[in-house]
């Protein structure tokens, strides 16, 4: 089985990496872009019958840093 | 005083920062990150600055879940003293030994030059050879030292006098220009600045010398 695990600043942190793509659309000329918010998609190959409660595991002890960020597990 | 300083692969001021421990009149033993143990009686660790598993997935996540770690964490909750330096703070805060987190620079550039400090508390075994207000010069580098913490965590850091170093003009946006933070026993420090880098006179300064001086001598007294 596989899970993707999407990673995202949670609302309110600052993402000056965000804000920069968001910059570079306007400046090639991509209107009314008002917000990049940038994350990472995590995708696990996992042994069949993984629960989700070991995803969510994995994501609180090392996938997502949740004083910053906030995760959504997606099995596939 | 015994010294241990963390190698992870990446690290690149571990023998810097054995170093300075060294010229404080420290033994110290370097540890690498598969070790379970620490050596005996050692009085404090040091977390290296660098780039600790090459900065994958975030600065220090992967560090903070290394086998010594356990053996760090477990040394700090015993009341162990912990020195964490650069890419070291950054681990000390996925380990959760010290709270908040640090972002990517908001300028979004690396910053690599000496950097002025108010040191903000006189009363740690880090800092008691300054005094409260004093203004030092200590280098910095580094690519991730926005320091966050949500409002109730930097309300409590200001109101128990946990703030260690402020930047006197933030080179990243960290939130109240905290340049290092101290645990609420007060022997946990992680500062993104490199006191080891301005520990000789051949460094350009030796502010950061006083850091060492002064602990090396609380510890032994301790």
């Amino acid at each position: 089985m596989k899970a993707k695990v999407t990673v995202m600043l949670k609302t309110g942190v600052l993402d000056p990496q965000g804000e920069a793509v968001r910059h570079a659309l306007g400046g090639m000329g991509f209107d009314g872009v008002e917000a990049v918010r940038q994350g990472k998609v995590i995708e696990l190959d996992l042994a069949d019958g993984t629960d989700q409660a070991t995803i969510g595991e994995m994501c609180e002890k090392l996938l997502a840093n949740t004083v910053i960020e906030s995760y959504e597990i997606e099995v596939l | 005083m015994r010294a241990a300083v963390i190698v992870f692969p990446g690290s690149n001021c571990d023998r810097d920062l054995a170093e300075a421990f060294k010229a404080a009149g420290a033994e110290v033993d370097m540890v690498w990150h598969k070790d379970t143990a620490l050596p005996d009686s050692v009085d404090i660790i040091g977390i290296p600055g660098g780039f600790s598993f090459g900065d994958y997935l975030r600065c220090g996540a992967i560090a903070a879940n290394s086998p010594i770690c356990q053996a760090v964490k477990a040394h700090a909750d015993a009341g162990g003293y912990v020195l964490g330096i650069c890419n070291g703070f950054q681990v000390l805060t996925e380990t959760g030994l010290l709270p908040g987190a640090l972002l990517r620079n908001a300028g979004l550039k690396f910053v690599c030059r000496n950097e002025r400090l108010t040191v903000a508390t006189e009363d740690s075994a880090y800092t008691r050879g300054y005094s409260t207000g004093d203004e030092i010069t200590i280098p910095v580098a580094h690519h991730d030292g926005n320091y966050m913490a949500t409002p109730d965590v930097l309300a409590q850091l200001s109101a128990e006098d946990r703030i260690a170093f402020q930047y006197c003009d933030t080179p990243n946006g960290s939130m109240h220009d905290i340049a290092g933070i101290l645990s609420a026993n007060r022997r946990v420090l992680g500062m993104m600045p490199h006191p080891e880098r301005a520990a000789d006179l051949g460094h350009g300064g030796t502010d950061g010398a006083r850091l060492f001086a002064h602990l090396t001598e609380s510890l032994v007294a301790a």
